[in-house]
């Protein structure tokens, strides 16, 4: 008789505190840090989808060897009679890749493509972004459209485009023949000239915008400092402009780099027979030779290539970055 | 009172008749293209070694006129001399002048040395002429530790020392300064006032300060101009506009100033004693005035808080005081103001030292005074 009430008594504010307790736990789980564990993951697990996995799936094709069946490559591992787990990595795609002279001069080949073509995208873009950015407040957003406009149509609708212009018959020979310039057509299609155009066209808008991000950015007010401390317009550029706008010109050329590395519609369509880049070369093995190994292996290698050189940039942009917090 | 003893040759250069003023502003005006005057007809003389200050509100066109001194801007119509040259038409980059900015503008990418050395290195000096000019601009607004640090690695008030720094060691002819101080905290404000003029006394260069900051022009400057939409209200040392504001606004916007509006009533002419009849207080007023005015004139008597006095009786003669009750104190440590309502209606302000507010008894709210001021303790200004 005499403990019931004070187990009740005891029972009931604490069962009360339990289920207080309980819901705000629930409350936190579901506000606070489920929600962010969710925001947080969301990243993670796409790229593990998306890029880690196929990463994978990828390095693995590399290390087998082709068979004439489906998949058309063998399996890393069996089960043997005596109970042993046979892993066999098979390296002889990659040793093929750096015995046949083919594939490296793709590679260089690619990278030297992707370098001049950078550098041209840098040479026309920067202009127009600085041109944007200093123009007035109410013109930029309409430049910026003109810009993007191009992005409305098909990429490959806008290449075939350029292979009615280049061809020939095309508009630009027909004129140049008709203001007498030439006498027969120049062959401007199935060029390496060509696919320099089509790759600086096609990413040019990937050099402007991040270039445009920083330069709008700059505070006009340092020009002036130079210029009242005596800068020409011309070294103010040298010594203010161009080196803030770094971070801009890293970015953008990257933008353009490493997709141009591994173009495969633009050689294909504008460059001739001679256009030798790596992107072609993969697409060859993958579908007229049917050697998912070794195309494997040419895509872990690309990936290789372009990765190690970002990798080292980053490297220096870190070093420069501790070195301003700690001089 | 930052106020320190000056070359007297300098200091009164502005009132030799043959000196040659080293900047000469001749009917500048600056029309932007929506048709605004920033700046109307400005013309303005300022010699050798000056501490001028441009001081008005925000929008009234100095900082315009500012950059127009430095090239930033061409003015629309006028001309500008330095030192016997006309520069209107010089760029930038190839006048003798230096600015130092109100954001500063520090080079983030620069570190402290190289920000200053930036100005040097433009005219092609030899490294070690420009490391030791740098090394002499460190010294001088005591920066020599941070020489390697970056601007986003500094305090507000080492950034404004560095862009001073960085303004001064070419040797400007003319240093102009837009709000030096403005981003600074009060009490840093008050000290690095100081360390300027300190600074323009030990290196001799003519300064062109802007400011809203009254106070601020008051205490640093040999003489000032008071702008207003675009045109200079008055130009004068800091305590003859004070002490003789030219107009209403300028009486209003130096320092507090009490305004009663009246009617000249007559003028003596051996004393200089000018009669005011007005309906803000019970008698008439009679101030100093040394120029005889027409009666019925309408006038504005510009009165100081701190000319007014508290006083235990009407004075002899029975003119120049007020009577009401105390409505509002405010105590600022060394000194009091009251704002006292009239029996006319209208509010005075009075500004009584702390020590004479402990000799004649403590005031407070809803108190009856009797305010009274002395024959030389107004203005008397024509509207």
């Amino acid at each position: 008789m005499s403990t019931l009430p004070s187990a009740t008594t005891a029972s009931g504010p604490s069962s009360a505190r339990l289920r207080l307790q309980f819901d705000r736990g629930v409350k936190s789980l579901t506000q606070g840090r489920l929600g962010r564990t969710l925001v947080m993951a969301t990243p993670y697990v796409w790229l593990l989808v998306f890029l880690l996995l196929p990463f994978f799936i990828v390095l693995r094709i590399s290390l087998a060897e082709m068979v004439l069946a489906s998949p058309p490559y063998t399996s890393l591992w069996e089960w043997t009679q005596d109970q042993t787990l046979l892993i066999r990595l098979h390296l002889g795609n990659y040793a093929y890749l750096w015995e046949d002279p083919l594939y490296l001069a793709a590679y260089l080949n690619s990278l030297k493509v992707a370098a001049i073509a950078t550098v041209i995208c840098l040479l026309i873009g920067y202009p127009m972004a600085l041109g944007i950015a200093r123009a007035p407040a109410g013109w930029r957003l309409v430049l910026l459209m003109l810009v993007i406009l191009p992005f409305w149509t098909s990429f490959l609708i806008r290449i075939y485009a350029w292979m009615g212009l280049l061809q020939n018959q095309g508009l630009i020979n027909q004129l140049l023949m008709w203001l007498g310039l030439i006498e027969q057509p120049l062959a401007l299609l199935h060029s390496n000239f060509a696919v320099y155009l089509g790759i600086v066209y096609s990413y040019l808008p990937f050099m402007v915008l991040p270039l445009y991000a920083t330069l709008v950015r700059q505070d006009l007010g340092l020009l002036e400092a130079a210029a009242d401390l005596g800068a020409r317009p011309w070294k103010s550029f040298v010594t203010i402009t161009w080196p803030l706008s770094l971070p801009g010109v890293i970015a953008g050329s990257l933008l353009v780099f490493i997709p141009a590395v591994g173009e495969f519609v633009i050689p294909d369509l504008l460059g001739g027979p001679d256009t030798l880049m790596i992107g072609k070369v993969l697409w060859g093995e993958f579908f007229a030779n049917r050697d998912w190994p070794v195309a494997s292996a040419v895509a872990i290698a690309m990936l290789l290539v372009v990765v190690l050189p970002l990798l080292l940039l980053q490297r220096i942009g870190e070093r420069q970055t501790t070195q301003k917090v700690n001089p | 009172m930052a106020q320190t003893k000056r070359d007297p040759a300098l200091i009164d250069a502005w009132q030799d008749p043959t000196a040659r003023p080293f900047l000469q502003i001749q009917q500048v005006s600056k029309v932007f293209e929506s048709g605004h005057y920033a700046v109307d007809e400005v013309s303005l003389e300022i010699f050798r070694g000056e501490f001028f200050s441009l001081l008005g509100a925000s929008g009234c066109g100095k900082s315009t006129l500012l950059r127009i001194l430095a090239g930033l801007e061409r003015p629309t119509q006028g001309r500008v001399w330095i030192d016997g040259e006309d520069v209107t038409d010089t760029p930038p980059y190839e006048r003798p002048v230096n600015m130092m900015f109100q954001s500063y503008a520090l080079f983030p990418h620069m570190s402290v040395a190289q920000n200053i050395a930036f100005g040097l290195r433009q005219e092609r000096l030899p490294k070690a002429q420009i490391k030791a000019r740098v090394a002499e601009m460190l010294e001088l607004v005591h920066m020599q530790d941070f020489a390697r640090r970056k601007p986003d690695q500094l305090s507000g008030g080492q950034r404004q020392r560095v862009a001073l720094a960085r303004s001064l060691a070419k040797h400007p002819k003319l240093l102009l300064l837009d709000e030096p101080l403005g981003a600074l905290d009060r009490k840093l404000r008050e000290r690095t006032q100081f360390e300027l003029v300190n600074i323009q006394e030990r290196v001799g260069t003519t300064f062109i300060m802007v400011t809203h900051d009254q106070e601020e022009a008051m205490t640093m400057s040999t003489r000032l101009a008071v702008m207003e939409a675009g045109r200079i209200l008055q130009i004068g040392t800091p305590s003859e506009v004070y002490e003789y504001p030219a107009s209403r606004f300028v009486a209003e916007f130096i320092g507090a100033a009490n305004l009663f509006e009246g009617r000249v009533e007559g003028y003596d002419e051996a004393a200089e004693l000018l009669t005011i009849h007005t309906e803000a207080a019970a008698q008439h007023i009679t101030l100093y005035h040394p120029t005889p005015l027409a009666v019925g004139t309408p006038v504005a008597v510009a009165l100081r808080p701190e000319k007014i006095h508290v006083a235990a009786q009407i004075p002899n003669p029975d003119t120049n005081w007020v009577r009401g009750t105390v409505k509002e104190i405010g105590y600022l440590g060394d000194v009091s103001i009251y704002h006292v309502r009239t029996e006319q209606g209208s509010t005075v302000q009075v500004q009584v030292t702390n020590l004479a507010r402990r000799t004649a008894g403590p005031l407070t709210w809803d108190d009856e005074v009797l305010l009274a001021w002395d024959e030389d303790a107004g203005v008397v200004l024509t509207l």
